[in-house]
């Protein structure tokens, strides 16, 4: 019996990596020679692989989903005693005339193509939120025999030239590759890069970052590698067609939001509305409804493929949702047809369920118009980037207490700041500006409009 | 899609038809045999692709669906004929006594060869696309020269019969009336490009344009491929000049362990293969014609099974070479810049030396 390591080989001539895609064994199932083991996604193909043991599974190594470097342990296997050997020491069997076998020696490999464990020694396996990747166990390979230090024929060749043994160099460059400059520095008596540093310092908590929760400075890996999928990948694919194909412009303006808040801060005395959360955000949500239905040309998308422009005469109303898994964006849809208290209570309810993670899908289509609400973090704007296939997105900073003249006079007033980023392809500044400030003259006098629109 | 022009000899259910021009000279004895010769190639196919999949190999050209095509050829050449295969011909290897492990040598990235080609009348295989038939119909100029009562045979498939390699070797060959069978097994996909997007005519039409003859042999046939191909050889041997075999097939697996045929083709059409398999088919007219027992096929597949885990051990204890070695086949002779090369890499500490 002995505990042998499956690490994941290069399947496909010069990959680098694979996902686990789902495994066919668990911890505990008696496994035969090539029997599945496990189905892993890599860049040219899903691919099963087979077992090069026969015994008992004892460890995953990785989860599904998970991206696992080339060369890093896959399974743990416990062999039977009859099980075939895996590769044994670099003994040859036999020796064919063309190839003779010698101690020393690198892998030979073929222009591109790699079956070596070089380098395995050096990588980090990449999965996300284990903060201190576990060492390999040690693995029944070809012994690896001492190398030539790791270098590039011009640089031995230089070394050469200027009397340098590169044996016992400790290279900087990638994976211990020893540079021209480690040559140059050995040359000048400068002492290669030491690896010693001050100790790191910095807070002890975990933060969030885009769904995930990150070790922190002083604990987390030097290098940490974030796969890019779910709630990420979305955002990062929303954000990067937008950004690339909707030529982005923005305008903003400073508001004197004194009258929004004496209006919410009265409605939460109602007894009627006891119960429903109340907060600028509804008010700015009837805003931009009711700014849409003044110039509905701002509640549009850019269809390139058509060469047109759609209006749209109904209002889904994007807003964007810090939750526990990263940035969402669902809508309310026919946001434009609801009153106030319609309106805090669907704003409430998108974000509840947001936040819990239980979003429809269908919860997130069709957006026509967007708020993003900075406010909550204390910052005064932003200048967003607009979710794909729509003409506006609205930010709304902090309400808080601000010099302001009024009537000649300076006094203390509750002020906010909107910003509003558009698609220039088709709106234009003016239209921006006039929608802006219907939204702006909407928070600074509420009553009337809500009541009359 | 198989033309009436197609030559069968043996049908997808295992029964024997006939055809004007072919008739099957195999005996029991060889149909059993080579019924052996394709399980165990199709046996050692799948230990290798499972050891590329270990990590034990860096690359493995699967040849499941095309036992037929190749053991039909392979058994078809005489000793002394000389073959120029692709990376794919692990059946007209297995033909040629390599020993299943060399085969592994050139995947394992441990030789660039793996076998003497000499001893065994097969070249090494031949990864740039093609290039083998020119290599090939050489060769036959040279046996024509010697005065050799040899032929020689060039592998290829459907995706090098576009390349300009391949071309040019029947106009060689043509010109000179080399002795030489062009065996193009047409698996219908190179990689990724179908047959259909490669040639508006059936391949084997290509070779009355360059002024010999081509035949489309029903290449999952085992039957009809070694009839064919052994007549082609007989021409050859006597002086009649080049013939272009295209056998037709399938490849059932992907074109190396390094694509995913599941992307580009699909599940339909593989299926219809699969009812055309070669090695079903030669079993089905075994038990029809009540040649074998019924344990022979138990016994057959037992006996792959050894040889593909004796493949696999072989392949495990295999020795690394010393980097130097990459220059002794350059020439056959000694060169300066050959030697200079050598004695560099040492100087730098790449290699080892021991020259």
């Amino acid at each position: 019996m002995s505990r042998e390591v499956f690490l994941l080989p290069d399947v496909g001539e010069g990959l680098v990596e694979a996902e686990i895609v789902s495994w066919k064994v668990a911890v505990g199932d008696a496994v035969v020679l090539n029997q599945p083991l496990v189905d892993v996604e890599t860049a040219k193909a899903t691919v099963e692989l087979p077992s090069p043991f026969a015994g008992t599974v004892v460890e995953l190594h990785h989860a599904v989903g998970d991206v696992v470097e080339v060369h890093q342990p896959l399974v743990s296997i416990e062999t039977d005693a009859s099980a075939p050997a895996p590769a044994p020491a670099a003994t040859p069997a036999e020796a064919s005339p063309a190839v003779e076998p010698i101690e020393q020696t690198r892998e030979a490999v073929l222009v591109g193509y790699g079956v070596g464990d070089e380098g395995a020694a050096t990588r980090t396996r990449r999965r996300r939120g284990a903060p201190a990747p576990v060492a390999p166990a040690p693995v029944a390979r070809e012994a690896a025999p001492a190398l030539a230090p790791r270098s590039t024929p011009p640089v031995r060749l230089y070394a050469k030239q200027h009397g340098i043994d590169l044996a016992g160099v400790r290279g900087t460059g990638r994976d211990g590759l020893i540079t021209r400059a480690d040559v140059e520095a050995l040359l000048v008596g400068a002492p290669t890069p030491a690896p010693s540093r001050p100790p790191v310092t910095g807070p002890a908590t975990p933060t969030r970052f885009v769904g995930h929760d990150l070790a922190p400075w002083a604990s987390g890996p030097e290098v940490e590698r974030i796969p890019v999928r779910g709630v990420l990948r979305s955002m990062a694919e929303a954000m990067t067609q937008s950004a690339f194909s909707a030529p982005h412009a923005a305008v903003w303006v400073r508001v004197d939001a004194t009258r929004t808040m004496e209006l919410l801060a009265s409605l939460k005395e109602r007894p009627a509305l006891a119960g429903v959360r109340l907060s600028p955000l509804a008010i700015v949500a009837m805003a931009v409804c009711d700014a849409a239905r003044h110039f509905p040309g701002v509640n549009s998308s850019f269809d390139a493929d058509q060469s047109e422009v759609v209006v749209r005469r109904v209002v889904n109303l994007g807003i964007a949702a810090d939750t526990p898994r990263g940035l969402i964006v669902p809508n309310v849809k026919g946001a434009d047809r609801l009153d106030l208290v319609g309106m805090a209570r669907a704003l409430n309810a998108l974000v509840d369920t947001a936040r819990a993670g239980t979003t429809a899908p269908n919860d997130m289509l069709g957006t026509t118009i967007t708020i993003t609400n900075v406010g909550p973090f204390n910052v005064d704007a932003a200048v967003p980037i607009l979710p794909p296939g729509t003409g506006a997105i609205v930010a709304v900073g902090r309400v808080a207490p601000a010099p302001w003249v009024l009537d000649g006079a300076v006094v203390v007033r509750q002020v906010t700041e909107l910003a509003m980023s558009f698609d220039h392809r088709q709106v234009d500044g003016a239209l921006a500006s006039r929608v802006l400030r219907h939204i702006a003259d909407y928070l600074e006098d509420p009553g009337p409009r809500l009541i009359a629109g | 899609m198989i033309g009436e022009e197609l030559v069968q000899l043996l049908t997808p259910e295992g029964e024997r038809v006939s055809h004007p021009e072919y008739e099957s000279s195999l005996t029991n004895d060889q149909i059993v045999s080579y019924y052996r010769d394709m399980v165990i190639v199709r046996r050692l196919c799948t230990e290798s692709t499972s050891l590329q999949r270990q990590g034990q190999l860096a690359l493995w050209a699967p040849i499941q669906g095309q036992e037929a095509a190749q053991i039909g050829a392979g058994r078809a050449l005489q000793p002394m004929d000389f073959t120029f295969p692709t990376y794919r011909e692990h059946g007209i290897a297995w033909c040629r006594g390599v020993p299943p492990a060399d085969m592994l040598r050139l995947f394992r990235a441990t030789s660039n060869g793996g076998w003497d080609p000499q001893k065994y009348r097969h070249s090494v295989p031949t990864v740039v696309l093609g290039n083998q038939a020119l290599h090939a119909v050489g060769y036959a100029m040279g046996v024509q020269r010697d005065g050799a009562e040899e032929a020689v045979m060039a592998f290829f498939g459907d995706g090098a019969s576009s390349q300009g390699d391949v071309l040019e070797s029947f106009v060689w060959a043509s010109s000179y009336n080399a002795p030489i069978v062009l065996f193009c097994q047409n698996n219908q996909w190179g990689i990724s490009t179908p047959m259909s997007v490669q040639s508006k005519i059936p391949l084997y039409h290509r070779a009355h344009g360059f002024g010999f003859p081509g035949v489309r042999v029903d290449g999952n046939d085992l039957l009809a491929v070694y009839e064919v191909t052994k007549r082609a050889l007989d021409n050859a041997r006597e002086g009649g000049g080049p013939t272009l075999v295209e056998a037709y097939t399938y490849r059932l697996g992907a074109h190396t362990t390094s694509d995913d045929p599941t992307r580009y083709r699909i599940d339909a059409e593989v299926e219809v293969w699969r009812h055309r398999d070669p090695i079903e088919r030669v079993k089905a007219l075994l038990v029809r014609e009540g040649t074998v027992k019924a344990s022979y096929f138990d016994e057959v597949a037992e006996e792959a099974e050894g040889i593909a885990l004796q493949l696999r051990e072989d392949v495990l204890a295999m020795g690394k070479p010393d980097p130097i070695t990459i220059f002794d086949h350059v020439y056959a002779d000694e060169h300066p810049l050959i030697d200079e090369g050598r004695r560099e890499m040492v100087e730098l500490g790449v290699a080892g030396g021991g020259h």
